[in-house]
């Protein structure tokens, strides 16, 4: 489905963000990638649709090299790769309805999308994708007006909106609370077995992605560290992505908040005992 | 920096010795400098006429006053160019500056090389003239008229609204932009989807201000001919009619308060 080979990718400043990269990823898989910040997680998925043009390598779709595609081809694969991003990236001005057709840009006409008149059957997988994502209340507020949750849910809902046949989520969570985190995970990860869709999904919440992911692949300064299913993903592996410092300080933030959460729980509990004993 | 060592411990000084004696050279430099350019200004000035100023100015206020309201009658016709002066003028100098501010702004240049200069060259040398200059220029080139002035107005307006649009243009949040690109929209809709959105409020904020101040200008453009309210004030003038010109000074004045209240209830309910 998916194949990217010794993927390279060189900065203007001269910094190496990614070194020989290669993997493929079939029909329907949802990979999380993970790594320390300043790993290329980012550039890697931008270097997909070419948001960051790569230096070496190809990255093929379906046997397309988009690396060599000319501007109007790379329109027409463009349309054919959803993006999620972390601080939701919707035009903030617009309605969610607007958000969600701006999906469509890559298959209507300039004058269509400047009246807004778009074909009956585009409007009616919005309004269908705006259901699936819980947000049919919110058609015709602007994007500004939703909380966090519900921007990124508009922003699922318009990466849909372009048919495509391939997810890219860039940090999907990082601007929101755990629990929304979860919801969104799950919301992403349901929705791309429905459609059989393969999905990369930059993450650093190790948690979360092994919770979710069928894959996991590992990239540590630009390399790729560990490639496997999310139950391979021990100690040692994490401490390899990770370097040794800072996955025991990760480990030991997980711990805390574990036992943060077990003591709020046991404090309800006899709270909610003792309330018991006095009515 | 001017810290030493004393026998009580470090002592502190805002300046070395060095320094004082340069700070007050500078101040010395700058006296004289006031001194000598007020020599200059100064050499024609007959002391004369100054000294008897005060008498001067109350005759001028007892000629000027009571106003003469019945004036005003005449004035509707020439208050009414002003104001079409000024709102033509801010029109097309809006129509003109919009292409001129995205070839200008660098997220959406077309080429760094040729068209972005070109666009900035456009907006210092529209910025550059005042509009009174425009006016003269224009006024003998098409002859006198509210004409020479609406194209005068809208020619200093493409250099203000430019500048400030492309500014706003450089200012926008580049990752709604990269989302609208990365659903493979072509440039156009980029703009339509990504910017245009994002400077909307920018963008009718800066037409009012440059309309409110386009009424103001508009105001004295006819002192050179170029139509309005200007003429009467330049011909009362002329015959020392001061009475009138009180009039035309208050009307002015309650045009201006009149576009500034306009200005401000649009920018209020637009952003």
């Amino acid at each position: 489905m998916l194949s990217i080979e010794a993927l390279t990718k060189r900065y203007k400043t001269g910094d190496l963000a990614l070194k020989d990269v290669s993997f493929s990823i079939e029909r329907g898989q949802v990979v999380g990638l993970i790594g320390p910040s300043g790993a290329g997680k980012s550039t890697l998925i931008r270097c997909i649709n070419r948001l960051v043009e790569p230096t070496a390598g190809a990255i093929r779709l379906s046997d397309v090299d988009i690396p060599k595609l000319g501007r109007t081809q790379l329109k027409t694969m463009r349309r054919r790769i959803g993006m999620i991003y972390q601080e939701y990236a919707l035009v903030e001005r617009l309605t969610v309805m607007e958000n969600v057709l701006s999906g469509r840009l890559g298959y209507v006409s300039f004058w269509r999308s400047l009246s807004r008149r778009y074909a009956q059957k585009d409007v009616d997988k919005a309004f269908g994708l705006l259901e699936r994502v819980g947000l049919s209340d919110h058609v015709d507020k602007r994007a500004d007006e939703l909380s966090g949750g519900q921007r990124q849910r508009v922003g699922i809902a318009r990466a849909l909106e372009q048919d495509p046949e391939l997810l890219l989520v860039d940090e999907p969570t990082a601007s929101l609370d755990p629990k929304t985190s979860r919801q969104i995970m799950r919301l992403i990860c349901e929705i791309c077995r429905e459609h059989d869709l393969p999905a990369i999904i930059n993450i650093h919440d190790v948690m979360l992605a092994q919770m979710f992911v069928d894959r996991v692949i590992g990239l540590t300064a630009g390399e790729v560290v560990f490639d496997g299913p999310p139950a391979e993903l021990d100690h040692a592996a994490l401490t390899r992505i990770y370097g040794e410092e800072d996955w025991r300080e990760m480990r030991k933030a997980a711990d805390e908040a574990a036992q943060d959460a077990s003591d709020a729980a046991a404090f309800k509990a006899a709270e909610e005992e003792r309330m018991a004993g006095t009515v | 920096m001017p810290v030493w060592q004393t026998e009580q411990g470090p002592a502190w000084r805002h300046r070395t010795t060095t320094a004082q004696w340069l700070h007050w050279l500078g101040w010395l430099l700058a006296a004289m400098a006031f001194v000598f350019c007020w020599q200059i200004m100064t050499v024609d000035t007959k002391w004369f006429f100054v000294k008897d100023a005060p008498s001067q100015a109350a005759d001028l206020f007892s000629r000027a006053w009571p106003p003469k309201w019945s004036y005003v009658n005449t004035l509707w016709r020439a208050l009414w160019d002003t104001i079409n002066i000024a709102t033509l003028g801010t029109l097309i100098g809006v129509i003109l500056a919009v292409p001129v501010a995205f070839l200008a702004a660098r997220n959406t240049t077309p080429s760094h090389l040729v068209l972005r200069p070109f666009a900035l060259f456009v907006i210092v040398a529209s910025r550059s003239i005042n509009s009174l200059i425009w006016a003269l220029l224009l006024v003998a080139i098409l002859g006198p008229g509210i004409l020479a002035g609406i194209i005068a107005i809208a020619l200093r307006s493409i250099g203000f609204v430019g500048k400030l649009l492309y500014e706003a243009i450089e200012e926008i949040d580049e990752s709604q932009v990269e989302a609208v690109q990365a659903t493979g929209a072509s440039r156009a809709q980029v703009i339509d989807y990504g910017i245009v959105p994002q400077v909307l409020p920018a963008f009718a904020g800066i037409c009012v201000f440059r309309w409110d101040i386009n009424i103001r200008e508009s105001t004295i453009l006819g002192l050179v001919g170029a139509g309005g309210i200007g003429l009467q004030l330049q011909s009362s003038l002329n015959t020392l009619a001061w009475s009138q010109v009180t009039v035309i000074f208050a009307l002015i004045l309650a045009t201006v308060i009149f576009s500034e209240w306009v200005s401000s209830r649009v920018r209020k309910n637009i952003i």
